[in-house]
């Protein structure tokens, strides 16, 4: 379980974290969401050692991790992605992830001239292990392509076949679905649940996408302005009068509010918002 | 006829000379890019750093050739070059751990780290001088020519002379041996695919098992070697002063950006670029015109530079390659 206690953050005068405490629990799909600038990718960093803290704690599983580096939160198997993908361009897929685990044999000099046998055997493992993962990521027949040529929805999925590699315990996803079309997202989607199910992934995920929250998270935390605004079910976050107050403003919120009662009044149970989820949601998607 | 001695004359003053310096001033600018794309600053201790290095070489050589050691036809110090090249190796860790792992470690500006390296260049200069002095020392002991002008023209009858030195064969062979084993080391090794990861994105490289110190490390030990190799080839090939690495400095920067920085292709093919345009400008054709048109008589030399000015050619190929085209002939990249 990571637990956030009091988190502030700020650079210079600005406070893109202001006081933030929240908790993920171990074996859930937490989602993260928020207007632009609400605090979150800054809060990511902050958990995954990019930016120090100004103040406060960041607890996992009763460990202090506060201001780790992030390769010493990666040996701990707390990984991330990157809202814009990360890859070695110049690398092919396979070499992607087979460069993920720590402590590679191959890694010294000495071996490399001198300890071939090992490598090799050490080689062929990882290759065996890269190549299910591409085969779980339904993108096999990529494995030998540049990452540079992905696309930014491969280099989305690639990402996650990096967490893969090595015995992650708890995943924090960047906007995961942003620049990503609606059949891929789905395929990433799948992949998600599916590592939190066989493999007891715990995941917390930026994402704006309203469905994809909808479909995928349980709990959804909603920050604005730096705090935590409202924790709950998917369901009950988007009925909070104060998220749809920091997602569309006073204006719409009684327009919103409107719509609402003559549909709530339509159907006793309608799912997700879809108003909510087209307004806020990036929609580059679709 | 005097077509064959006129292209004889080529091969012999323009050919044969800038081919091995050109493979001289590629391995250097290997090393130049190498500590460019990973490290990710322009190192400007690489000139001394060759000096230092084919200064330990000199020094061992004087060590064999006193205990009797030779290589036979070939030059005591390709045999004393490992030795050399663990001497340097151990040099640019030392310096790497007093000096640029702070400054790593404090995320200095690009241009820090290259004043930075500036220090480190008068340190080891004076190392060298030090270690060595600064006189000129020939320390090539081996076979002087593979084919001689004598040779040459028995061997043809022509008129004109071709010289081919063993060193220069030497800087050749070594050159192709030690470029395809970085290749190799580069592409297909897990150490070589880490550097080339931590060059493509560190951030990245940072979140994966590799490990940034051992990276450095490699790094610094291949750009010793490098460095080792490339100054005990042209020390062989010319001769051995202190001051002549600081020089070649700018050559071997040139060469680096020509070819695009950070990219070892980019640095073997400006390597040839720079040294052919150097050799070439600066060779006297007055012979070679002759050759071709008897009945031009030309007064001068028919040389386009006096090779006082040869730095002058780096420099223009340098400007004109940041003014059209910045990332090279191959597209290197610009931290």
């Amino acid at each position: 379980m990571i637990r956030v206690e009091n988190l502030v953050k700020s650079f210079g005068g600005f406070r893109a974290v202001d006081g933030a405490s929240l908790e993920i629990a171990t074996g859930s799909i937490t989602g993260l969401i928020g207007p632009n600038g609400a605090g979150k990718s800054t809060l990511f960093n902050v958990i995954a050692g990019v930016h120090e803290p100004t103040a406060g704690r960041v607890t996992m599983d009763g460990e202090d991790i506060t201001g780790l580096a992030p390769h010493e939160l990666f040996r701990k198997g707390l990984l991330r992605t990157f809202q814009i993908a990360h890859e070695f361009p110049s690398l092919t897929v396979r070499e992607n992830l087979m460069m993920v685990p720590t402590g590679q044999a191959g890694e010294t000099l000495w071996n490399t001239w001198f300890g071939r046998k090992h490598i090799r055997d050490e080689e062929a493992a990882l290759l065996k292990k890269a190549d299910e993962v591409l085969d779980f990521l339904t993108i096999s027949h990529l494995k030998d392509e540049k990452a540079g040529n992905l696309s930014g929805g491969q280099k989305k999925l690639l990402e996650l076949g990096r967490t893969m590699m090595v015995e992650a315990k708890i995943v924090f996803l960047d906007e995961v679905g942003a620049g990503v079309n609606r059949t891929l997202l789905n395929t990433i989607g799948d992949a998600i649940v599916r590592l939190n199910k066989e493999r007891g992934y715990t995941f917390c995920v930026i994402e704006h996408d309203m469905d994809f929250i909808g479909r995928l998270c349980d709990p959804v935390i909603v920050m604005a302005e730096g705090k935590v605004l409202a924790q709950g079910s998917a369901d009950h976050i988007m009925e909070n009068e104060a998220v749809i107050e920091a997602y569309l403003g006073t204006g719409l919120k009684n327009k919103v509010k409107a719509e609402e009662t003559a549909e709530t009044a339509a159907h006793e149970d309608h799912g997700a918002q879809p108003g909510l989820g087209d307004e806020a949601g990036h929609g580059g998607d679709q | 006829m005097e077509l064959i001695n006129a292209l004889v004359a080529v091969t012999n003053y323009v050919i044969i000379p800038a081919t091995a310096y050109g493979a001289q001033l590629a391995l250097g600018a290997l090393g130049v890019t190498l500590i460019y794309s990973i490290l990710r600053f322009s190192n400007f201790a690489h000139g001394d750093t060759m000096a230092f290095g084919t200064g330990v070489v000199i020094l061992i050589t004087w060590g064999f050739q006193a205990m009797g050691i030779s290589f036979g036809p070939l030059p005591t110090a390709l045999l004393a070059l490992p030795f050399g090249i663990a001497v340097t190796a151990a040099l640019m860790l030392g310096t790497d751990k007093v000096v640029y792992q702070y400054y790593r470690k404090v995320r200095a500006a690009p241009v820090v780290m290259v004043m930075v390296s500036v220090g480190v260049m008068f340190v080891m200069n004076a190392l060298t001088r030090f270690l060595i002095g600064v006189d000129q020392i020939n320390f090539d002991d081996g076979t002087r020519f593979v084919i001689n002008a004598r040779q040459w023209r028995d061997m043809t009858g022509l008129h004109e002379p071709l010289t081919l030195r063993s060193t220069q064969v030497i800087t050749v062979v070594t050159a192709i041996i030690t470029v395809a084993a970085l290749f190799w080391f580069l592409g297909k090794t897990r150490t070589g695919k880490s550097m080339r990861a931590f060059s493509d994105n560190e951030d990245l490289a940072l979140l994966s098992g590799i490990d940034p110190n051992k990276v450095v490390a490699v790094t610094w030990i291949i750009t010793g070697a490098l460095a080792t190799i490339a100054g005990t080839l042209y020390g062989l090939d010319k001769s051995f002063k202190a001051f002549t690495y600081f020089q070649l400095l700018l050559p071997i920067f040139a060469s680096a950006i020509v070819g695009g920085i950070g990219n070892p292709v980019g640095a073997i093919a400006g390597g040839f670029v720079i040294s052919f345009s150097e050799v070439g400008l600066t060779y006297a054709w007055k012979k070679v015109a002759t050759y071709l048109v008897p009945s031009w008589e030309p007064d001068g030399l028919v040389q386009l530079l006096s090779t006082d000015y040869k730095y002058a050619v780096s420099f223009t190929i340098l400007i004109l390659v940041l003014i059209f085209k910045p990332t090279g002939l191959f597209k290197g990249k610009i931290v």
